[in-house]
């Protein structure tokens, strides 16, 4: 990153903060999301006028409000498309794009799997809580089958999105999925993406306190964390559990919960967690681990290097230039056929 | 007219102008004959304006009546604004072109066909009963048969050409009698052909053969009733070229961001007719461009605005459907007042309505189309050259106005060209940005320019700087969100008085004529050809009518009403319901403003708009 290079001063999470009167639900998980960002922020050694907040429409939209960067809040699904704008205006800058469920993979589905295909360098926080928060309570593209809500009185009859199948269906370059109520783990992982050259995804499993209460607490409850959160580390043996005593091993296709000392399993039968494999089929199979019968894998899921679209672009630019026969617009005018009249 | 002989046989006809009509299979290669017949020409000397005419479909089915692409150019020796009403010389290359060309012929024109192509099969996929060339179909024409694929065919004997390629070669006979009939060289072509075929030798070869053969036998054969003369016209002195609307528009664009030091940064969707714009825009990435081929209409405009927002150009182009989905953005635009321009390439609607045909539908939607209280510049080219200059004005108003700016052209102009003088970049206007300052040391988003009303455009990468802005209310000079009822009424006046005293920054319009006339007519956008001639041709026969043409349309020249004032009728020419119409009654409602409109996917003729206008002269 170009702007490692001149680093003003060391900041703090105040420096990050706006004036703005923070106006989320109470008990919201967007608090805690926010409080991270400003966490990882000064760890990142980008001058803070090179940071640019760009949002859609929801409740997660209103983030860029609380951030003392430059920030664009915009409508519903297109940020992605807004931020792919900035990064190619200036390749510079830092762009963060911040998304909820209905943001991301209902009305802005397309420019969704656009900026992960295309690879453009912007991070993007997907806010996933199964639910539409700011028009009050309808179902979103995650809600679970069956899931009542104001829109689905009866319950939803539709299949639900998970967010990582359209990442790696998109080739996206890099997954990582986190949870509202661990602070650290998310800060971990903003810096993390920050530091990815390519698109990043980053998805928040994040509690409605008012529509959704407790949609993820099969994952993020105290009494579930040991049993069904998985931290993923790139390199380490895919372990969890109290005392690290399960694992996850690879039966022909298929993932397993195995017990170590349990039927001759040792930590040489786990699966080691290799996230840069450009083979995206193990990632695939990570993500989609869910309770009841698999821990919920959190961390980052899949980490690898491609061009990407800011690259790509420049690299034409520089080798166009070489060859140009036009050096400015007067000479494009005075290019082909010209005839004068005396 | 004068007539003389020539070589004993053949007589020279002078004529001040002349239209040609070049009609065949859309893979016939009519765009390029049409073309080439217009280069030669411009470098002759003559004034021209040409009028391509093609399907929808890429290739329809050979010889059916949808397959036909036409060209249609009008030279002269006298200024040029238009391709001209009907055809004194219609070349067809098949039955389906005589089908859906013959009413762009005039009666007692000639018609060119290729002999050959008239079997009972095409006839009858054209829709013909009966061989029109044995009934009486075209009585009224002076129709010249010539077997120009058999001809071909014969005089590229010995290349080694497929059959395919040898029939490909057919319009370059054509083109050659044409080139025979008007008197022209055929240099530039055959310079043309050498240049396009460099890597293929037969192919060069066997077009030029075709070419000179057309020209022979042009000058053989008897059913050509004289040669053609069109004097040089006298144009004004300088350098030229041809230009598309399209080709126009991308440099124009382009001038303005290299004149600011700015990216240009397009966003755009493919769409005809606009997509030139964009495949224009992409062959210059190493003179500052950016393209962008994005997902949708709507990543196309919103990219744009990121581009802008982060301190580019940020440009979109489109067509109506396209433009009906940037909408929403557009809207966002307003609001956060950033520079943006959104070409609108107009074309048959509604919904997907008629792709290739032109319109002028779209002024609704670029003055009103968008939710709540959203006003957005709105400018108009009126000729294909000039989309340079307003392009370029468009982008230097987003720019100096802090607002978007909706750009309308046409399918006429967009693919119409003409010869153009063409301008040193350093003497387009200059383009003077509103710089984002610090009050005591604070930088508010929403602080205003107090005479322009446009507020400071702060980039990201600039320290000190960092705000945030978005689509909600925006409190004045703080920018920060509000729902304050007055600041909101407030806040919307103040986004309409911006865009309004733009009418301070652009040109009043001209009247043609002595301002005694009984009628004023009125035209926009892409009409100007056609209405221009059709005035000016009933003025030199004396009749009282005067003409202004708008490409300012929102806001509209200063000097409007005052003009308007002048005239107790005056009539609106659009190729719409009568929108303009509708927003000049909006404005000024004591006047007697009528419409004369026309929605045929067709430009106006001179004569039908000279027949309009005698009428309303004589009440």
């Amino acid at each position: 990153m170009e702007a490692l290079a001149d680093v003003p001063k060391a900041y703090t999470k105040k420096d990050f903060e706006s004036d703005q009167l923070v106006r989320w639900c109470p008990g919201c998980g967007d608090y805690s999301i926010l409080s991270a960002m400003t966490n990882a922020l000064p760890q990142l050694g980008i001058p803070r006028e090179n940071f640019v907040f760009v949002s859609g429409i929801g409740c997660a939209a209103r983030f860029p409000y609380y951030m003392n960067t430059y920030g664009f809040h915009t409508i519903h699904g297109r940020g992605p498309a807004v931020a792919t704008g900035v990064k190619l205006a200036n390749p510079k800058l830092s762009v963060w794009e911040i998304q909820g469920d209905g943001d991301a993979l209902a009305i802005g589905g397309n420019h969704f799997i656009h900026a992960l295909r295309r690879n453009i360098d912007i991070n993007i926080l997907l806010f996933n809580n199964e639910i539409y928060g700011l028009t009050k309570g309808q179902y979103s593209p995650t809600s679970p089958t069956g899931l009542v809500t104001k829109s689905t009185p009866y319950g939803s009859v539709e299949r639900p999105f998970h967010a990582a199948e359209l990442v790696i269906g998109a080739q996206g370059t890099f997954y990582a999925r986190t949870i509202d109520t661990n602070p650290k783990l998310m800060t971990e992982i903003f810096v993390h993406a920050a530091k990815h050259v390519g698109t990043s995804l980053v998805e928040v499993l994040q509690n409605c306190v008012i529509f959704n209460d407790d949609a993820h607490a099969g994952v993020t409850a105290k009494q579930n964390r040991d049993d069904f959160q998985l931290h993923v580390k790139h390199g380490q043996p895919l372990l969890f559990g109290k005392d690290n005593k399960k694992g996850i091993r690879l039966n022909g296709l298929k993932l397993e919960v195995v017990t170590l000392g349990e039927n001759g399993i040792t930590e040489k039968d786990i699966l080691v967690h290799d996230a840069h494999n450009e083979d995206p089929a193990l990632h695939l199979m990570l993500a989609r681990m869910a309770p009841p019968h698999f821990p919920m894998a959190l961390g980052v899921i899949r980490e690898v290097r491609a061009k990407t679209y800011d690259e790509a672009i420049a690299e034409e630019r520089e080798k166009i230039t070489e060859n140009a026969k036009y050096h400015s617009v007067d000479d494009l005018l005075k290019s082909g056929e010209t005839w004068e009249i005396k | 007219m004068s007539e003389t002989l020539v070589n004993g046989k053949k007589s020279t006809t002078e004529l001040e102008k002349v239209v040609i009509r070049f009609a065949g299979d859309s893979g016939d290669g009519m765009q390029l004959t049409g073309s080439q017949f217009s280069f030669t020409s411009a470098l002759w000397g003559n004034d021209l304006a040409t009028f391509p005419d093609f399907p929808a479909e890429i290739r329809a089915p050979q010889g059916t009546v949808e397959g036909v692409s036409g060209f249609q150019v009008q030279i002269g020796k006298i200024d040029i604004y238009t391709p001209g009403d009907q055809a004194d010389v219609l070349v067809a290359m098949n039955p389906a072109a005589l089908k859906s060309n013959l009413q762009f012929a005039r009666k007692g024109g000639n018609i060119i066909v290729d002999l050959d192509a008239f079997v009972d099969r095409n006839i009858e996929k054209a829709g013909f009963v009966t061989n029109p060339l044995e009934d009486d179909t075209l009585a009224d024409y002076n129709v010249v048969e010539a077997p120009i694929s058999s001809l071909t065919k014969t005089a590229l004997e010995g290349l080694q050409l497929d059959n395919k390629s040898i029939m490909r070669s057919k319009n370059m006979f054509a083109l050659g009698m044409m080139y025979w009939l008007f008197d022209r060289s055929l240099k530039e072509t055959e310079k043309y052909i050498e240049s396009k075929f460099k890597k293929t030798p037969a192919l060069a070869e066997g077009n030029k053969r075709a070419l000179n053969a057309g020209f022979h036998y042009a000058e053989t054969i008897e059913a050509l009733p004289s040669m053609y003369k069109i004097p040089p016209a006298i144009i004004e002195k300088g350098v030229y070229r041809h230009i598309s609307g399209n080709t126009a528009t991308a440099w124009g664009l382009m001038a303005a961001a290299e004149r600011i030091g700015k990216k240009l940064f397009l966003g755009s969707y493919p769409i005809t007719p606009a997509s030139d714009i964009l495949h224009e825009l992409s062959r210059h990435k190493n003179l500052g461009v950016i393209t962008m081929q994005a997902e949708d209409e709507i990543a196309a405009v919103c990219s744009a605005i990121g581009a802008s927002y982060a301190g580019q150009l940020g440009v979109t182009t489109s067509s109506g459907p396209g433009i009906a989905l940037k909408g929403e953005a557009i809207g966002l635009a307003v609001m956060a007042e950033i520079p943006l321009v959104v070409v609108d390439v107009q074309r048959g609607g509604p919904s997907t309505g008629l792709p290739t045909k032109t319109e002028q539908a779209d002024i609704n939607i670029a003055v009103f189309g968008r939710n709540s209280e959203s006003p957005a510049v709105v400018l108009a080219a009126s000729t294909p050259a000039n989309c340079f200059e307003f392009a370029y004005m468009a982008a230097k108003i987003a720019m100096e106005h802090m607002t978007p700016v909706i750009l309308l052209t046409d399918g006429y102009l967009a693919n119409g060209s003409e010869p153009w003088k063409f301008p040193k970049t350093a003497d387009m206007p200059p383009i003077n940005l509103e710089e984002a300052k610090k009050s005591d040391g604070v930088y508010y988003p929403y602080e205003r320019d107090a005479e322009k009303l446009a507020r400071g455009w702060a980039v990201p990468g600039t320290p000190g700087f960092e705000h945030r802005i978005g689509g909600l209310e925006k409190q004045e000079k703080t920018g920060n969100v509000s729902y304050d009822p007055t600041n909101h009424e407030k806040m919307v006046r103040t986004r309409a008085e911006k865009v309004e005293r733009v009418a301070n920054y652009i040109p009043d319009i001209e009247v043609q004529g002595n301002g005694d006339g009984k009628l004023l007519v009125v035209g926009w956008g892409g009409t100007f050809g056609g209405l221009r001639t059709a005035v000016t041709e009933l003025q030199h026969a004396n009749k009282k009518v005067d003409f202004v043409h708008f490409n300012y349309i929102n806001p509209l020249p200063k000097n409007t009403k005052a003009i308007f004032e002048k005239y107790n009728k005056i009539v609106v020419c659009e190729l719409n319901m009568g929108q303009f119409a509708s927003l000049l009654r909006s404005k000024f409602p004591d006047m007697n403003i009528l419409s004369y409109s026309k929605i045929q996917g067709q430009p106006f003729l001179v004569t039908e708009l000279k027949e309009v206008f005698i009428e309303h002269l004589k009440d």
